[in-house]
């Protein structure tokens, strides 16, 4: 029996490529299904016609293509819009890096025409961006490795100069790179302007043990924050088991995080902790992470209480979470008939 | 030239190719003339068929359809000529 | 019975490849009019390809421009950038909207007097000022912008000779923390340089040191670097004043600032990711506001900026002349126009339009121009609606640097026409005919026959 009749929700999400280096899509869900508190109509929005999700109809009742973030934010808008008609959507959580910018540019319309997003301002996203988050770092008080921007390969000498070796060296947009001698910071360099163009960014080596967080912030304080060790990382770097840490240091940054920059969002802390327990920041993802279910299993339901904040409830803090809760990620082969492929590679929709 | 005997196509302009898993979508002049390859209309008699049927110059129409058959055969759609 | 619509017949494999986060974008709403005039009048009139200014959108560019930076700063004076577009009407909208002319060669500068430009209205900027060019901005009381110290030398020495004191500033280059630095023009700020030029400039009793300027790139993305500039030239005016006790009467903070092309290679669009006008006038006023000049001292402030004020007022139309089929199955469509009257195909993605209507079916196709060369390339990937021969289309966002950069190679150039307030389009540059183009060449005697 029933207690009482649970308000229509429908929500779209984003990064349904539940693949090898997984987008966070498919676990954003489950998370929202899990929490029972609405009576749920996912929407899932996809770029690419073989994305796991859309066939995943258990937990994603429909499907929409989306225009590429290259097409930029009015062939977004307009999607979105001719979508919004179909499916009258609450909220929308895009999961993907690349397609944040055109989301949070488009914020405001969205709100008008009775979408709510709950993200990060254009401020907050570019600051904590590869290229400035030295800077970030230093404004707010976190340990951030200390890096330079460099355009050309004379610049590595003094670089070297003042982090010593090893250093990273690392693409504008991805890749790194340990580099232990000039010829290696050399070589580096080549490859990865090739592959990312200038500028390169060169960064003080920072040993330890890597530890994530994953974490929501209301605007104002931090709502969630779960520390989690790899166990085990694939080929691509990505976790395929995890376990989460009791870790006071970890909430405490956190905390300090939300409440210093004013998140407004999920995101997950990649953190260097050094021998001697000092957390650096390595890098700030402005968006759940894959393994975000692990924190439904922690007791910290982020994505439903993601969508709570977006749809203006107020969510107070939570306090408690399992210690030694672990995932371990598996494949799942989905039988599809071609007519369904064909459905969204043609038509966009399913 | 010949469609492959094996390939499925479909109203909304699908095209599958059992043979090797690949899929194509048409649009609807290039749905018809899979159509009528099927039908067993040689490109000749598809032409006339089109020049019939559309507002077009039978120069074009016959230079488009030489071009849609090469696509088919780079697909891999047609059947090999003995 | 009625025939119905023919479209050309497409197959497209339905892709299952990988993940790919850098996707192609379509481009089909079809755009059948310029302002209010009709592309397809337009080509019937005066030919394909054919260049289109809009005058409604060069004056809208401008008023906003002057708006960003009036509503923030009491004194501000705009100078139409030549090089960026000098056919003649288009300067003269910008003279009739109130901007001086900055000229960077002898040719451009004689332009723009042709224009009606009053010499003291006419900045002169570049390192190639020939001793006539020279005698003659002189002579005309023009703003003398001087490069290097070869060229300050040079000037003294015509001013001892002519016994004239010309108005002039220096340009200064200086970090700004964008690569590259454009060190090459001007004196460089951190070295002493510039403030050496100064010194040298005072100790003469031959020229007026009214301004500084600095021009410190182009299609720049970040207005920061604006305002690391401005600080550097208030700091070299505070100097001058408390050395000199005299006030530089102008900062010129150049151009540079970008328009809404897609550079090559960038993820995002333009018109998503490039500065508005009004955040460039931020950055630079209110570092001038708050470095501490007196209220009645305060420099008037000079801009140069070109390719924002005028690249989206232009437009390529165009028209297919074939469409064929790769070796390797792709989609080549070949235009009537090519880099020889684009080129900043060269580093833009230009959005490309079809004139008409047509379905939504699309096919991925590389576009070249007409060109025999390899190099002709208009867009490498792009997803447009299924062309034929005969097709038009409109290529948005040519007006900057093509019709000043445009080659005359295998072909000649085309008419240039303009669409006016009231959307009546004028011939502004004829076609280039055969004659036009034999008219400079010379043959000698003994080469006027040869038998075959």
């Amino acid at each position: 029996m029933k207690a009482k009749q649970k308000e229509k929700r429908v929500i779209a999400v984003t990064g349904l490529n539940a693949i090898d280096s997984p987008g966070p899509g498919v676990a954003v869900i489950r998370a929202l299904h899990d929490s029972e508190e609405w009576d749920l109509r996912i929407i899932g929005l996809s770029y690419e016609a073989l994305e796991p999700g859309i066939y995943m109809n258990d937990i994603v009742h429909t499907t929409y293509q989306i225009p590429y973030p290259s097409a930029g934010t009015s062939a977004l808008l307009q999607r979105l819009t001719e979508i919004h008609a179909e499916e009258n959507i609450d909220v929308i959580i895009p999961n993907f890096d690349a397609e944040l910018f055109n989301f949070i540019k488009i914020g405001d319309k969205l709100k008008e025409m009775g979408i709510h997003t709950f993200l990060p301002t254009l401020e907050q996203f570019e600051a904590r961006d590869k290229l400035n988050l030295f800077a970030f770092g230093k404004k707010h008080g976190f340990l951030v490795p200390k890096d330079k921007t460099i355009f050309s390969i004379e610049e590595i000498p003094s670089a070297s100069a003042e982090f010593g070796y090893p250093l990273v060296v690392k693409g504008k947009y991805y890749e790194a790179t340990v580099a232990y001698t000039l010829e290696q910071a050399q070589k580096a360099f080549h490859k990865l302007q090739a592959k990312w163009g200038l500028p390169i960014i060169v960064q003080e080596f920072v040993s330890g043990t890597e530890v994530n967080v994953a974490a929501l912030g209301d605007g104002e304080q931090c709502i969630s924050a779960i520390p989690m060790r790899k166990l085990y990382i694939t080929d691509k770097g990505k976790a395929w088991a995890g376990i989460t840490l009791e870790d006071p240091t970890l909430i405490d940054l956190a905390k300090k995080f939300c409440k210093e920059t004013g998140w407004r969002g999920g995101m997950e802390l990649e953190i260097m902790r050094t021998l001697d327990g000092k957390p650096y920041i390595m890098e700030v993802n402005p968006r759940f992470p894959a393994w975000i279910y692990l924190t439904v299993g922690a007791g910290q339901n982020q994505p439903a209480s993601l969508v709570k904040l977006a749809l203006g409830e107020s969510v107070s803090p939570f306090t408690d979470y399992h210690v030694g809760k672990m995932f371990i990620r598996y494949s799942w082969d989905l039988i599809v008939d071609v007519e369904k492929f064909q459905q969204v590679s043609a038509f966009g929709k399913i | 030239m010949k469609l492959r005997r094996n390939i499925a196509t479909s109203e909304s302009g699908f095209v599958f190719n059992p043979t090797n898993g690949d899929s194509f979508s048409t649009n609807p002049v290039g749905t018809e003339i899979l159509f009528l390859l099927k039908e067993g209309m040689s490109f000749r008699e598809i032409k006339d068929a089109l020049v019939n049927r559309y507002d077009a110059e039978p120069s074009v129409v016959e230079k488009d359809i030489d071009d849609f058959a090469l696509a088919l055969k780079g697909f891999n759609l047609l059947e090999y000529e003995s | 019975m009625e025939k119905l619509k023919y479209e050309r017949p497409s197959i497209k494999q339905l892709n299952a490849g990988l993940m790919n986060k850098f996707g192609l974008k379509t481009e089909y709403n079809p755009v059948t009019h310029i302002d209010g005039a009709p592309v397809k009048q337009i080509i019937a009139d005066y030919g394909s390809p054919v260049f289109v200014m809009s005058e409604r959108q060069i004056r809208k560019n401008y008023q906003n421009a002057l708006r960003a930076f009036k509503t923030r700063y009491p004194k501000v004076q705009f100078a139409w950038s030549y090089k960026t577009n000098y056919l003649s009407a288009v300067c003269n909208v910008f003279h009739q909207e109130g901007s001086w002319a900055e000229v960077v060669s002898g040719f451009e500068y004689n332009k723009a007097l042709n224009n009606g430009v009053p010499g003291n209205k006419i900045i002169f900027n570049g390192p190639d000022k020939r001793e006539e060019d020279i005698r003659l901005a002189i002579e005309n009381d023009s703003l003398i912008h001087i490069d290097h110290f070869d060229e300050l030398y040079f000037l003294i020495e015509i001013c001892e000779k002519l016994d004239r004191k010309p108005r002039v500033a220096i340009r200064v280059n200086m970090d700004t923390g964008i690569y590259p630095m454009w060190d090459r023009f001007g004196f460089n700020y951190e070295s002493g340089q510039a403030w050496n030029a100064i010194n040298k400039i005072m100790s003469t009793d031959r020229l007026e040191l009214v301004g500084l300027h600095s021009h410190i790139g182009t299609f720049m993305l970040s207005t920061s670097a604006y305002a690391v500039a401005a600080a550097k030239l208030c700091d070299l005016a505070y100097h001058f004043k408390l050395k000199y006790n005299q006030n530089i009467q102008y900062l010129d903070l150049g151009g540079g600032f970008p328009s809404t092309n897609t550079l090559k290679g960038s993820f995002l669009p333009g018109a998503d990711t490039v500065p508005s006008i009004d955040e460039f006038a931020e950055a630079i006023t209110t570092t001038i506001l708050n470095y501490g000049f007196r209220q009645d001292e305060l420099p008037l402030l000079m801009l140069e900026t070109g390719r924002a004020m005028v690249d989206d007022a232009g437009y390529l139309l165009g028209t297919v002349l074939a469409t064929k089929r790769l070796s390797d199955g792709r989609r080549a469509t070949i235009m009537d126009f090519g880099v020889n009257l684009m080129f900043t195909s060269f580093w833009y993605d230009h959005k490309i339009s079809p004139a008409q209507e047509f379905s939504h079916h699309t096919e991925d196709m590389v576009v070249y121009g007409p060109l025999c060369m390899n190099i002709d390339v208009v867009r490498e990937s792009v997803s447009l609606p299924l062309l034929q021969r005969g097709d038009n289309v409109v290529v948005h966002k040519v007006g900057a640097y093509n019709m000043t950069q445009w080659m005359q190679f295998i072909s000649m150039r085309p008419n240039v026409v303009m669409v006016d307030m009231n959307d009546k389009v004028h011939l502004i540059r004829r076609a280039e005919k055969l004659e036009d183009l034999q008219m400079m060449e010379v043959m000698p005697e003994y080469l006027e026959k040869h038998e075959l």
